[in-house]
């Protein structure tokens, strides 16, 4: 490209910018945050099929033991 | 896939000379300015600050990148799992296949399930995109796209319609009709525009509104009814091939991964890019939310899926093994966030514990890559689909 030079001062001058702007965001620390999502997944734990487990009559995918024909 | 070309979205009159020319696209303070190559290049110069050099902000932004690491493992006080290790452990996982959906001609590209938990839009490499009914098996409506390497499909809320896209650039929304008879193909509507092929698209809350990503590094929000884009998102330096949108009680934003192995974070409003997480070591594959919205997952090329916390700005959580080797291509959390399921390039699909970071199992089943991998709106099963032309239901 001929104007590498311009776009890459464009760029840099966008990445510095865009750097600014990350480093002043707030952060809570991890341990915070790991037991924020620990608390969600238990609370939502037994509303999860694929963990839980269905009975095979609630779950429309599991086929049920036995098939009535008429 | 492409090498990234120049990103020129149009080609008109220039704002600032008012030549004929190919406009680069930019943004100053938000606003989008056409300007011609030239005129970029003038403005850039006269915009330095007194003493800016190239190299001074060179330096400046390898400071500024380093003072983000400090910052960033100063609240690395505890690793997930540290945390995770009083719950109990999982049982045994048996999930099977409960069914094979077989219809495709050749590759499945991408998947996506109906709000109503029952059916699923599929396409494939040959252009045909199938809309099924998972529990019954049947195909109900099949269109066929005028391109091959239909890369992105997405369903939309209202269930009424389908959005696909590909190596065409464009994503084209399909209302689906009750009647068999109707040729689906003469109601299509072109939505998005892009300069490159589309790799992923999604609506938002509503049937107006479709978020794409793409080949050309941009993601781009449109209208549906009038085509028009809304907001452009730039900042990734090459292909774009995910992107999930925030679960609607946090509001407007959407992750973006690319292969530039960043994962960009969006304020859809603004087209601010508000966070940047770039520790993978290969392209990114595909992104997901967890399920509070507070944390993503990505899958990678670099054969690892990692966790990246909104709130704590960092990757919190790594899901690798020594024996898994090839690339993960689509990943999904199950309704609570307990599980993430991978889909692999070596046949797999790998389960995680997402809070022990352990592997609590691997299904086998499909005979080639599988490309995409989701999870069903009410959690009771996930679809993947695969190179193998098929797509599978496991409960």
């Amino acid at each position: 490209m001929s104007n590498n030079s311009a776009s890459g001062l464009v760029s840099l001058q966008k990445s510095v910018k865009q750097l600014r702007n990350e480093a002043g965001i707030r952060r809570i620390k991890v341990s915070q945050a790991a037991a924020d999502l620990k608390t969600f997944c238990l609370q939502n734990a037994h509303k999860d099929p694929l963990l839980m487990g269905v009975p095979s009559s609630d779950n429309p995918f599991r086929p049920p033991k036995s098939c009535a024909l008429f | 896939m492409c090498d990234q070309t120049f990103l020129a979205i149009t080609f008109g009159p220039c704002d600032n000379c008012s030549q004929n020319k190919p406009l680069m696209n930019i943004y100053l303070k938000n606003e989008p300015i056409n300007y011609c190559s030239l005129c970029v290049e003038l403005m850039a110069c006269q915009g330095l600050a007194k003493g800016e050099t190239i190299h001074t902000l060179k330096v400046e932004s390898e400071s500024l990148k380093a003072k983000l690491e400090e910052e960033r493992g100063k609240l690395h006080d505890v690793e997930l799992h540290q945390v995770a290790e009083k719950i109990e452990a999982l049982g045994q996982f048996v999930m099977k296949t409960r069914r094979t959906l077989k219809g495709h001609g050749n590759k499945v590209l991408c998947m996506d399930w109906c709000r109503d938990k029952r059916r699923i839009v599929s396409s494939s490499q040959d252009g045909k995109v199938i809309v099924w009914d998972a529990y019954t098996t049947n195909k109900e409506h099949a269109v066929t796209m005028p391109c091959t390497w239909v890369m992105a499909c997405a369903y939309a809320p209202s269930g009424c319609a389908v959005a696909c896209g590909g190596l065409d650039n464009k994503c084209s929304v399909y209302p689906l009709s009750l009647d068999k008879n109707e040729n689906l193909a003469a109601k299509k509507k072109s939505v998005a525009m892009h300069t490159n092929y589309l790799s992923s698209c999604s609506f938002t809350n509503s049937d107006m509104q479709i978020l794409t990503s793409s080949g050309d590094g941009t993601c781009a929000l449109w209208d549906v009814e009038s085509g028009q884009l809304l907001q452009s998102f730039h900042g990734h330096s090459a292909d774009v091939l995910s992107l999930d949108l925030a679960p609607s009680e946090t509001g407007n934003t959407f992750v973006s991964g690319g292969c530039d192995k960043k994962a960009n974070v969006w304020d859809m409003r603004s087209g601010q890019n508000v966070q940047s997480f770039e520790t993978h070591e290969s392209d990114i594959n595909c992104v997901k939310y967890y399920p509070c919205g507070d944390a993503f997952a990505t899958g990678s090329d670099d054969a690892t899926c990692r966790l990246y916390d909104l709130r704590a700005d960092r990757e919190v959580a790594i899901y690798s093994k020594d024996s898994i080797i090839f690339g993960a291509s689509s990943v999904d959390f199950s309704l609570s966030g307990r599980l993430l399921f991978a889909g692999h390039n070596d046949y797999t699909i790998n389960v995680w514990d997402v809070l022990k970071g352990t592997r609590v199992a691997i299904l086998f089943g499909h005979e080639n890559r599988v490309s995409t991998v989701r999870v069903s709106p009410d959690g009771t099963a996930f679809c993947s689909g695969s190179w193998d032309n098929t797509l599978r239901i496991w409960a």
